[in-house]
């Protein structure tokens, strides 16, 4: 009786996994060779569009090195993947790959040979691209300049690095085929939604993960992290003062700006270089998609809200009166306020680190002609739930790209110890923000600093 | 390394020499210009001898010239032709530099003139003095002239016995005019010119020595800011300064109608206090400013004096083939490092002031007419400042040093402007728009040529009238800005280089003056040679694509002239220029050559480069440079110059760019007007020069700028096939030019 | 008052705690070299070695500055004296002006006391912060190799001398 029982159950275990194995197994496409002359110039144009609102330049392409040819390192909890050479180089890009194998990788997460990808490649949401968009983004990739780059290994720690797990993580987490129209949306929003939700993949990093690193379907755009960063709600949650509208959404992702919410920093900043190539109606169309989650939804509510939020940053916003020479020494806290988290005596108070600091450019000078950043108050990183955000631009700053017009902050990461930070944030948030104060900057600072990611590859 | 400045005046009067200078620097009496030959270099307008070399009873020597180091070496360079022509080490000379009581008028140090002006002279006086010493000598030892030689400081004859140069001179022996020659060294036995020698200001600058008028400190000194209005023409309308005045460290806050400054004891204290008075300021807007988006056309439109420069056959021949261009140059700045800064203190109804004014003369001259004081009661110093690549805020700052030192006699007044201040207020280089057509012939020969180039002046220095100092527009008592006047050819302003150095048998070129400035302009680098350079070396590759000929070549069938013939084939050989050479995917190689002015220094260049298709990013690679700048006197220096304006001209022509809305400029720092950084630094530049002993000295501080322009435009045609005629070249631009 | 070790000297400070180090240099301590150049952190011209770490002088505050070791060029060396990276610069004679050559040495040093031997993309990328205006771009670069070699040089004679 009890082997029968084993035996059942062993048959059982044993035809499951062979019936799973036999899902997720995957036939090779056979190599092909495509010619670049026979796509048509205007879908190749198409793809080129498409591929900026894919952003698929950023995870396949590795600082410093040729576009598309693979080598960015992708941070997942489950270990380091290595964006692949996706140039039409037959030997170690995709030359070689049909515009099947191209649609099935899309769609449903294999690669040519018949591997399962593993899932920091977004294909839970590119496998709602229609065929067509995916036919053009083939067109655009296969008439690239083919670069001969190996593709290097993903450091994925065993068992994750059994690609069958991607099998078993599509099974619960891939929904395949196209979004549905909502006929009570407007065309503009459901382009938005199309493109939002496919090929943009703003929710691979703007909802939050489960523990086996599925987006949560409740969580739509609640905040997730990218890179080490925060990426922000952008729905109700958005810690934004100002409520989110289309045209501040469009503002901010055609020029890395908007005057109400600051600019786009950390990983978002390439996403704005490259969607600098996105068409206008496209990037208006997502605009429009993201900010009807935002909070607020109604003209006279929103107004409201924004000129609080304005009166009040604008209020805080001011240099700290200059006091008599010598007045304040190392040793007073002028901004030492009981219950402040601050685990250092010997820090000088975070004001006068600000005067000194940020001060020169994070200060209403009047008509003062300063390029200047946007009031603190009115920043999302100042706003949001914890610190990460706000210490990890105070470590490293903002820098453009070279020869590029944009915002430069300078990192502070060496020139403040971390207590001086630490007084410094706290100063920020309670200058700056009707939230509440951070309960523990101290550990989240040392958090951050651990989680600091090279930016590019050591030589 | 220049000590900085004595700062009283008891000093400055008890320093030996300055009576005898200031009667030296009397200007030429007319009647010596009747009838009499030219002087060499700007003894001409200066000839006594003792207004430029002074020798004590000791044999120290000074020379004197009325140029500044603005860190293109000058000193160096002057220093040593001073040496080679007197017979002294170059160590043991002391150069006092644009002195108002000390030294000749010499202008504006600008246009590459130094050496051709300046250089000139000294060497001129310097081997006329050494003559008149030997002259002396020979008196004083009873020999022939012929028997004397000058070393060392010595006048030494064959027979052994020596007298030093202090022995010799008397008072008044070197209160002489010039003569129209000199007994020139033969070049082959210089010792000096032509040799290795170190900059004389580096090591100081190097190792923390006071070397920059904003390093000056005097004692009782303040600091002081300006607060400048939102936009120009705007007024200050209401301002309660009460609450700054009370501020820590204040001493007061100074304003004359629009002009606003405050002066404290601590520099941060007048930082925090120029903020606080710009928040209580309040402005009535100054009449908005043209849309930058159609600026070009706006340019066009406005009325313009034209003028012929160039005609020559028959204009309008039709060849083989006829091309046609037009090209585009924005608003750019000169950006310096350092912002501008002076010192200023009034005592006793006499103003001095130290700056970096390229012209102290002229300064002084417009500071008088502000302030209504006699010329002789206003003293201008020079003292290095930041590099100024033109005019840019220097005389500016001055002009607000002296506003406030006027409001608080006695006290030295520092005022330096804040990076906000320079990139919105500094006079910008014009922006720029030329049309060129050629028609070739059959065997791809030039037969017609036709230009227009349209600009703003390239110059709103401040000269006599006190209108062109910035602060002086804002004063309750305001002084109007003077019509802009074109700089004439040869050397001209918004036409400089506009006259193309090719053979064309059939040529007209027409110079469109424009009056109205939307924006504030002046002298940047090389003035219009930046974009005309640039258009016509686009252009030549243009044609010779058209002719099916290498663009090497294809210059050389049109240059006559042997130098610049030496300069191309020297930079093409050494470059290793093959006319059919096939480059990897997306690279490109690019030549041009001017001779800047067509009349100073020669300059050819080559370079390669790379540019990304996916984001239309260039990468400089390697660049070599040919430059004949006649007889060179410090062959580093010049490398130095050359590779400096190839660097700061790759920055202008692949990102600069002033940016302004209607209510102002909005490029206000490094952020809004990037410059290139080091990753984006050429590879590697490499220079080599062509000396000419014993011909004239040819500028060449700013001859690299137009040809490095159009190199890197003719690279990025044939790195990609698309040519770009719009300054700048930007990644956007060019990605937007190569398409998908 | 602030205690200030500035190249290996105390001094007590007696101005507001919040105003930029770079400030308190130039006019407390009259050291010239750092130069005001933007105020912003944008350029470079001010600065100067805190820790061993190139930081921005202009803006931070002496307050934050208690108990660490701060180095300008006049710590390096001086004219008779040079330092090997002043005298790498000035053998390279890499400047034009030499507004902005402070602070490249002093950005170049606190490079080559974390990497003697730096790859030319280093030098570049460790470089970016600073601007130079006059283009005297490739000789700085020149001067840094050359500073790193002379750095690299020094040390073996040291070793060789302790053995």
């Amino acid at each position: 009786m009890v082997w029968r029982v084993l035996l059942t159950v062993v048959v059982v275990i044993g035809s499951a996994f062979g019936a799973f194995y036999a899902w997720a197994w995957n036939s090779e496409i056979p190599p092909t060779n495509a010619p670049a002359t026979l796509f048509d110039p205007g879908i190749v144009a198409k793809g080129a569009q498409l591929a900026a609102v894919g952003n698929c330049g950023i995870c396949h392409t590795q600082a410093g090195a040729k576009p598309y040819a693979g080598g960015f390192p992708v941070q997942t909890p489950f270990g380091t993947i290595y964006g692949t050479n996706i140039t039409p180089d037959p030997d170690t890009g995709i030359g070689s790959w049909s515009e099947t194998a191209f649609r099935r990788a899309l769609h449903e997460g294999v690669d040519r040979t018949g591997n399962h990808l593993y899932p920091a490649f977004p294909y839970d949401h590119f496998t709602h691209a229609t065929d067509s968009d995916i036919g053009a983004l083939y067109a655009f990739l296969m008439t690239r300049e083919p670069v001969a780059k190996a593709n290097r290994a993903p450091a994925v720690p065993f068992p994750l690095n059994v690609r069958l797990f991607a099998a078993g993580w599509k099974l619960l987490f891939l929904h395949k085929g196209q979004i549905p129209p909502d006929a009570s949306k407007s065309a503009e929003w459901n382009r938005g939604a199309y493109l939002a939700e496919s090929l943009g993949h703003c929710g691979a990093c703007h909802t939050p993960r489960n523990v086996l690193g599925g987006e949560k379907r409740d969580g739509q755009f609640a905040g997730g992290q990218s890179e080490g960063w925060l990426a922000p709600a952008l729905n109700a949650a958005s810690p934004a003062p100002v409520s989110w509208t289309a045209e501040q959404v469009y503002a901010y992702l055609r020029n890395g700006f908007a005057k109400q919410h600051g600019l786009a920093a950390g990983p978002m900043q390439p996403v704005v270089r490259n969607l600098k190539k996105a068409s206008d109606a496209d990037l208006r169309a997502i605009a429009t998609y993201v900010a009807s989650f935002a909070g607020l939804q109604n003209d006279a509510d929103r107004e409201q809200e924004t000129q609080k939020a304005l009166d009040f940053a604008r209020s805080r916003d001011s240099k700290v009166p200059m006091p008599p020479s010598g007045a304040i020494t190392t040793s007073t806290r002028a901004d030492a306020k009981p219950g402040r988290t601050n685990n250092d005596s010997a820090a000088p108070s975070g004001a006068v680190i600000f005067v000194g600091a940020c001060a020169s450019c994070h200060h209403s000078g009047g008509e003062l002609p300063v390029s200047r950043p946007i009031e603190l108050g009115l920043s999302t990183p100042v706003n949001a739930p914890d610190p990460a955000a706000l210490l990890r631009i105070v470590l490293d700053g903002i820098h453009p790209s070279s020869g590029e017009r944009g915002p430069i902050m300078p990192g502070f990461s060496r020139a403040l110890t971390d207590p001086q930070i630490t007084a410094l944030v706290s100063h920020v948030r309670s200058q700056f923000s009707r939230q509440p104060a951070w309960p523990n900057i101290a550990a989240a600072l040392t958090k951050v600093r651990q989680n600091k990611e090279p930016a590019t590859e050591a030589p | 390394m220049n000590a900085m400045p004595p700062l009283t005046r008891r000093l400055l009067l008890t320093t030996g020499g300055a009576l005898v200078v200031s009667f030296a620097l009397l200007p030429k009496l007319a009647a010596l210009a009747q009838n009499v030959p030219k002087l060499p270099g700007d003894l001409d307008k200066t000839p006594m001898l003792d207004s430029w070399i002074a020798i004590d009873a000791q044999g120290r020597i000074t020379v004197f010239a009325g140029k500044a180091e603005l860190g293109q070496g000058i000193k160096t360079a002057l220093i040593q032709c001073a040496a080679e022509e007197i017979e002294v080490d170059p160590a043991g000379i002391t150069l006092i530099t644009a002195d108002t009581e000390r030294t000749p008028n010499e202008g504006y140090t600008a246009g590459s003139h130094s050496m051709q002006d300046c250089g000139t002279a000294i060497l001129n006086a310097a081997a006329q003095v050494r003559g008149i010493l030997i002259e002396l000598a020979a008196t004083r030892l009873n020999l022939p002239a012929e028997q004397l030689k000058a070393t060392q400081g010595t006048v030494v004859a064959n027979d052994g016995r020596s007298v030093r140069y202090g022995e010799l001179l008397t008072g008044q022996d070197l209160h002489r005019p010039a003569q129209p020659t000199s007994p020139l060294k033969d070049p082959k036995n210089f010792v000096v010119i032509g040799k290795p020698m170190q900059r004389v200001d580096i090591p100081g600058k190097l190792t923390g020595k006071p070397a920059y008028v904003q390093d000056m400190r005097p004692n009782g000194m303040l600091q002081a800011r300006v607060v400048r209005p939102p936009s120009y023409g705007a007024r200050l309308t209401q301002l309660d300064a009460g609450a700054v005045e009370s501020m820590p460290g204040v001493v007061k806050v100074v304003r004359d109608g629009s002009f606003l400054a405050v002066a404290a004891q601590g520099e941060f204290q007048a930082i925090d206090a120029m903020e606080a008075l710009s928040a209580l300021a309040k402005w009535e807007q100054g009449p908005v400013l043209p849309e930058q988006a159609t600026i070009y056309d706006t340019i066009r439109q406005l009325p313009s004096n034209d003028s012929t420069i160039l005609d020559k056959g028959t204009p309008g021949q039709q060849g083989a083939h006829t091309m046609r261009a037009t090209y585009h140059r924005p608003y750019q700045l000169h950006g310096s490092i350092g912002p501008s800064c002076a010192l200023a203190i009034f005592e006793a109804d006499k103003l001095t002031v130290w700056t970096h004014s390229q012209g102290v003369y002229p300064l002084r001259n417009a500071l008088a007419d502000m302030l209504h004081m006699p010329q002789q009661q206003v003293h201008c110093i020079h003292v290095e400042g930041s590099g100024c690549y033109g005019h840019n805020a220097a005389d500016d700052v001055a002009a607000d040093a002296a506003l406030i030192a006027r409001a608080l006699p006695g006290r030295p007044i520092r005022v330096q402007w804040m990076r906000e201040d320079e990139h919105g207020w500094e006079p910008f280089g014009p922006a720029m728009i030329s049309q060129a057509a050629a028609s070739l012939d059959a065997d791809g020969k030039l037969i017609d040529w036709q230009y227009d180039v349209w600009s703003n002046t390239h110059s709103t220095r401040p000269e006599g009238p006190a209108g062109n100092l910035l602060a002086a527009r804002y004063l309750a008592q305001p002084f109007a800005q003077p019509a802009p006047k074109p700089i004439p050819q040869p050397e001209g302003g918004g036409d400089r280089n506009a006259i193309p150095i090719y053979t064309v048998p059939n040529a007209r070129v027409i110079s469109h003056f424009i009056p109205q400035m939307p924006l504030r302009v002046s002298a940047l680098r090389a003035l219009g040679a930046y974009h005309n350079v640039f258009s016509i070396e686009s252009f030549m590759d243009e044609l010779a694509h058209a002719a099916g000929a290498d663009p090497v070549e294809f210059r050389l069938r049109h240059l006559d002239d042997s130098r610049a013939h030496d300069v191309v084939t020297m930079a093409a050989k050494e470059f290793g220029w093959q006319p059919d050479a096939k480059l990897p995917r997306g690279h490109g190689r690019g030549f041009a050559f001017a001779r800047y002015k067509n009349l100073a220094a020669y300059c050819a260049l080559a370079l390669e480069l790379e540019v990304e298709h996916e984001t239309g990013a260039v990468k400089l690679g390697r660049i070599v440079v040919a430059v004949d700048s006649g007889q060179a006197v410090n062959h580093d220096g010049i490398r130095n110059q050359i590779e400096g304006a190839i660097v700061q001209s790759a920055s202008w022509t692949l990102y600069e760019e002033v940016t302004f809305g209607r209510d102002g400029i909005t490029s206000r720092d490094w952020s809004s007007f990037p410059m290139m950084r080091f990753p984006a630094a050429p590879e590697s530049i490499e220079v080599h020069v062509i000396d000419r002993p014993g011909e004239k000295f040819l500028g060449t501080g700013e001859a690299g700028q137009g040809p490095a322009a159009a190199a890197i435009a003719n690279a990025i045609a044939d790195a990609t096939g698309a040519r770009l005629r719009e300054l700048p070249l930007t990644a956007a631009r060019i990605k937007a030019a190569i398409g998908i | 008052m602030t205690v200030l070790n500035v190249n290996g000297q105390q001094h007590r400070i007696d101005v507001d705690p919040r105003t930029p180090l770079l400030y308190v240099l130039r006019n407390e301590l009259k050291l010239n070299a750092a130069k005001f150049g933007c105020g912003l952190g944008q350029c470079g011209a001010c600065t100067v070695l805190v820790d061993h770490e190139p930081v921005f002088s202009c803006i931070l505050p002496i307050s934050v500055l208690e108990g660490r070791y701060i180095r300008t060029v006049e710590g390096l060396g001086s004219e008779g004296r040079p330092g090997p990276v002043q005298s790498a610069f000035i053998e390279e004679q890499a400047a034009q002006c030499g507004y902005c050559i402070p602070g490249m040495m002093m950005r170049a040093q606190g490079l080559l006391e974390h990497n003697a031997s730096p790859s030319d993309a280093q030098i570049r990328d460790a470089m970016a912060p600073n601007l130079c205006r006059c283009g005297t771009q490739m000789r700085i670069l020149r001067a840094v190799r050359r500073a790193a070699k002379a750095m690299m040089a020094d040390a073996g004679t040291i070793q060789e001398t302790a053995k």
